[in-house]
């Protein structure tokens, strides 16, 4: 269950978390509660994996690039084709979608050159054709998602 | 841009803060710096538009948020800057891209993720995202995700 504090919590402090040398003391102060309230908080959320993290958010392509990559793969081969994919250590995100396009992944790599080669590498050993889809433009303003924390 | 030590502090942190009273303290401590120095250059990457943001990471899904799309949108390319703004702005859209067509099995070229509690509260939300575009879509879809197959935190892939 969570209580008004988790919910403070959370859609308050996804962006601006303070940094400063005592920030758990800080959002104590601001909310008028403990340092020991406030980390507790956020340990229950953290061991319940109601948050996957607290820390800086990094936009994708600032470091190394990136890129979505979509495959057409038939469903008897997907599950083969998906664990193959996923065992890049250069792939950090791989969906199943229902669509033509069924297989969707992220790669993420240090350069242009790398993303290529690992991109390369996927065809051959999984002999399906990737369509390679780079972000060209980012259009969001990330100040945190709003989250509706009623009625649950 | 980036010298070695603020990859190592954004590497040491993306797991994310520890959850002690001085967390750059922590990670100061781990790499050999100052809290002060950790901090600083924290706080330039993200002034420089490096570091996007600094805070919690909500798990949409174990929130309740079980339903999300990838919506995908076939906007004319002279309007697309103008429409994706638009549609970045969105409260319910986490994500927001203009990326490549691929004609002729692939016409889509703005990507935006939308995620809800309920079909109703999704399907709604793509319906606003239509109204928004009005004449300016030629075409969309909606890819729901039936699985996931592999999910990692952000990690650098930089060499050393």
């Amino acid at each position: 269950m969570l209580t008004t504090l988790h919910k403070q919590l959370l859609n308050d402090y996804q962006h601006d978390f303070p940094l400063s040398a005592r920030p758990y003391q800080d959002i104590a102060d601001a909310l008028g509660v403990t340092e020991a309230e406030v980390l507790s908080a956020f340990t229950e959320l953290n061991d319940n994996n109601l948050i996957s993290r607290i820390g800086p958010v990094i936009p994708p392509n600032h470091i190394g690039v990136s890129a979505l990559v979509a495959m057409s793969v038939p469903e008897q081969h997907l599950q083969t084709v998906a664990d193959i994919i996923s065992a890049y250590p250069e792939v950090n995100h791989n969906y199943e979608r229902e669509h033509r396009f069924n297989l969707w992944f992220v790669v993420i790599a240090s350069d242009t050159e790398h993303l290529h080669a690992v991109i390369d590498s996927i065809e051959r050993e999984t002999s399906y054709p990737a369509m390679l889809l780079p972000m060209l433009d980012d259009f969001f303003i990330d100040l945190g998602f709003k989250l509706d924390l009623n009625n649950d | 841009m980036l010298d070695e030590t603020d990859r190592k502090i954004i590497q040491a942190t993306q797991a994310g803060l520890p959850l002690t009273p001085q967390p750059y303290q922590a990670i100061a401590e781990q790499l050999g710096l100052t809290a002060d120095d950790v901090m600083m250059r924290l706080s330039t990457m993200q002034n420089s538009g490096i570091i996007r943001r600094i805070g919690a990471v909500p798990n949409h899904y174990k929130l309740g948020y079980r339903f999300n799309g990838m919506t995908v949108w076939n906007i004319p390319d002279e309007f697309i800057d103008e429409m994706g703004q638009k549609v970045g702005q969105l409260e319910f859209v986490s994500h927001c891209y203009h990326r490549p067509r691929h004609p002729p099995e692939w016409l889509y070229n703005l990507f935006a993720m939308v995620h809800g509690k309920t079909q109703e509260a999704v399907d709604q939300q793509i319906q606003q995202i239509s109204d928004l575009l009005g004449d300016y879509n030629l075409g969309s879809d909606v890819l729901y995700s039936t699985k996931i197959l592999k999910k990692t935190g952000f990690r650098t892939t930089a060499r050393r």
